[in-house]
């Protein structure tokens, strides 16, 4: 392959209790797709993120974020959360959520300043949501919600994002508004992982694919891999889907 | 001596001063911390690390013999530190939620401790009375040097919270986001809770084991109410808890002598209440206030939009209609029609009714209006 890799995931084994959720994973993705992580519930979509940002520790099995160590390139991988996973009733602003994007670059103790406030406002506006700068984040719409999610992540500004199933319960308006903006960061080289979860939209959105059900299925560009074949291998019954060039 | 008599002596009188600077600080520290349990959605950890605290008190005093405050308090807190760390223990390496791990914490530790208190009981030592006084607390034994003790304390909680407020915050907020920015989330844990279990100890002579969650708890919940943003809660909470404290040894005092805990934390509690009720955006009154007045809102918008449909049928906007014909139009009544002749949208001349242009032109705009006022 002559592009290079963004990540290269080596024998990645993880697992909760006794059973193994992912097992001995083996994954390159190249620099600058945004690709689709697909399979059914259970798959272990989410674990993989999650392992190859530490969040999770794996059983057996190494990460690399560009030939090195993801400890040493945190500062290049964004992440999104699924939407799920925090308590929106917490008492803090939309702007307040998107400057804990900055927290990172700043490091321990030190505050967030007016540079820091400018690219979270300047986020919020990429994504629509700058009259809702002051509003507290339980009185946010689902979709809302999800799109300070991702503002928060472009205010990382790394080179590789990772999104858990970004799409999550939004509307049409809002899907539109955030491919657009991931299309915007793959022609800007940026690679893009996403945990996506409606099989019509795959070849619509999305450049490259892994399929995925505790072991990985395949791997490579849309246009060649997206067939029934490897869907009904994931998924285990025969899928069907029409593929639009 | 009534309330009156307490807020002028409790300048002057060295015991009353002590007990209610004590109380205030208690109050202010744990209503600090109580906010970062409740959002954790830990509430129930002040509980189980209070009763786990109860062991430590008599075996401090099994080793040394002695009832200085100092010394049971580190007995305390070696022993709440233990129970905080079995049940995360319990948590993480066991399929048992943490509801589970803390009721077994809180009811393992609370007998054990129990036991061990009838145990001293039955000794032939006199100096063994008076321990059961961390049960429920007994602020009159509150000494200047506690109150010394208190106020480092709180200061270097306060320094601690201030300095590491955004670690807090993400960690509160997201704490697996919190790991992948590189923060170390199990150091920030250990701070909090450490803080937590520390400003639990240092109630247990003044408020006891068995209320001492409610002092966490209740301030928290009650600022919860009033604001949406977390330094304010933390502030909130703090203040409320500070009073809580003052008023709570002013009641006491000034009713024979009531047990000082209790009232703190029925004071507390008042606040809560209050809190739930009253407060502008959260509370229960306001918020039905608001509900019954959107309903009757939009049921005299629904009235006037059947009406426009009537009239939009007439070259004459204002051409008269019979009353008569609102009547099978469901949320229509007397009252909303006086209304809307009220606010000049209808004219009424006997059992005819007729639009106003203003009413016509509101009329057709309505939908957009609702658009506009929620978005």
């Amino acid at each position: 392959m002559d592009k290079k890799l963004a990540v290269q995931i080596d024998d990645l084994t993880v697992a909760y209790n006794y059973k193994p959720v992912l097992w001995d994973i083996d994954l390159e993705i190249p620099e600058g797709v945004l690709m689709a992580i697909v399979g059914p519930n259970g798959a272990g979509k989410s674990t993989l993120i999650k392992a190859v940002l530490g969040i999770l520790k794996p059983i057996a099995g190494s990460v690399s974020i560009y030939g090195k160590p993801y400890d040493k390139q945190r500062s290049l991988v964004a992440y999104v959360p699924q939407k799920g996973s925090v308590d929106w009733d917490f008492p803090t602003t939309a702007l307040d959520v998107i400057l804990m994007g900055t927290y990172g670059s700043l490091g321990w103790i030190k505050r967030p300043g007016l540079k820091e406030k400018k690219t979270a406002l300047e986020a919020l506006e990429k994504v629509g949501m700058l009259p809702f700068k002051d509003r507290q984040i339980s009185q946010l719409s689902g979709g809302q919600q999800q799109r300070i999610f991702l503002a928060r992540a472009l205010v990382q500004d790394a080179s590789i994002y990772f999104m858990d199933e970004p799409f999550q319960g939004v509307d049409a308006t809002t899907e539109i508004a955030i491919i657009n903006i991931l299309k915007e960061l793959r022609k800007a080289g940026k690679t893009v992982i996403v945990v996506h979860h409606d099989l019509q939209t795959v070849p619509e959105y999305f450049d490259w694919v892994t399929f995925l059900n505790v072991k990985k299925i395949a791997t490579g560009p849309v246009k060649d891999i997206f067939n029934d074949d490897n869907l009904t291998k994931t998924y285990g019954i025969n899928y069907k889907v029409s593929i639009q060039e | 001596m009534d309330i009156q008599e307490y807020f002028s002596l409790v300048f002057s009188d060295y015991t009353l001063r002590t007990i209610s600077l004590g109380t205030a600080i208690l109050g202010a520290v744990t209503g600090m911390l109580g906010s970062f349990a409740v959002l954790r959605k830990q509430s129930l950890l002040g509980d189980a690390i209070s009763h786990a605290a109860l062991p430590g008190i008599a075996i401090a005093f099994l080793i040394t013999g002695s009832k200085d405050s100092n010394t049971l308090l580190i007995g305390a807190l070696v022993s709440g530190l233990i129970g905080t760390f079995w049940i995360r223990g319990i948590i993480t390496k066991t399929h048992l939620k943490s509801d589970t791990a803390l009721g077994l914490i809180l009811s393992l530790f609370f007998g054990f401790g129990m036991l061990l208190l009838t145990f001293i009981q039955k000794q032939p030592n006199a100096n063994q009375a008076g321990l059961d006084k961390y049960l429920f607390g007994q602020a009159a034994t509150l000494v200047e040097s506690d109150v010394w003790l208190m106020t480092i304390v709180t200061g270097i909680c306060l320094f601690v919270l201030l300095l590491f407020w955004k670690e807090f915050k993400i960690l509160l907020f997201d704490k697996d986001y919190a790991k992948t920015l590189g923060f170390n989330t199990k150091t920030i844990d250990v701070l909090i809770t450490s803080f937590i279990v520390l400003a639990i100890v240092l109630g247990l002579q003044t408020v006891g084991v068995v209320l001492m969650s409610a002092m966490l708890l209740a301030p928290a919940a009650a600022a919860r109410q009033w604001t949406n943003s977390l330094s304010k809660m933390v502030f909130l909470a703090a203040m409320f808890g500070a009073f809580s404290g003052v008023f709570g040894t002013a009641l006491s005092a000034s009713q024979n002598n009531l047990s000082t805990g209790p009232v703190i934390v029925i004071v507390a509690s008042i606040f809560v209440i209050f809190s739930f009720i009253f407060s502008p955006y959260r509370g229960l009154l306001f918020r039905q206030i608001r509900f019954i007045a959107n309903r009757r809102d939009l049921e005299l918008q629904k009235t006037l939009a059947f009406m426009y449909r009537i009239a939009e049928t007439h070259e004459n906007i204002s051409h008269p209609h019979a009353i008569k014909i609102l009547n099978n139009f469901q949320g229509f009544t007397r009252k909303t029609l006086q209304k809307l002749v009220d606010k000049n949208y209808v004219t009424i001349d006997g059992t005819m009714w007729s639009m106003t242009e203003k009413g016509f032109e509101t009329a057709s705009n309505l939908y957009n209006q609702q658009v506009v006022k929620y978005e």
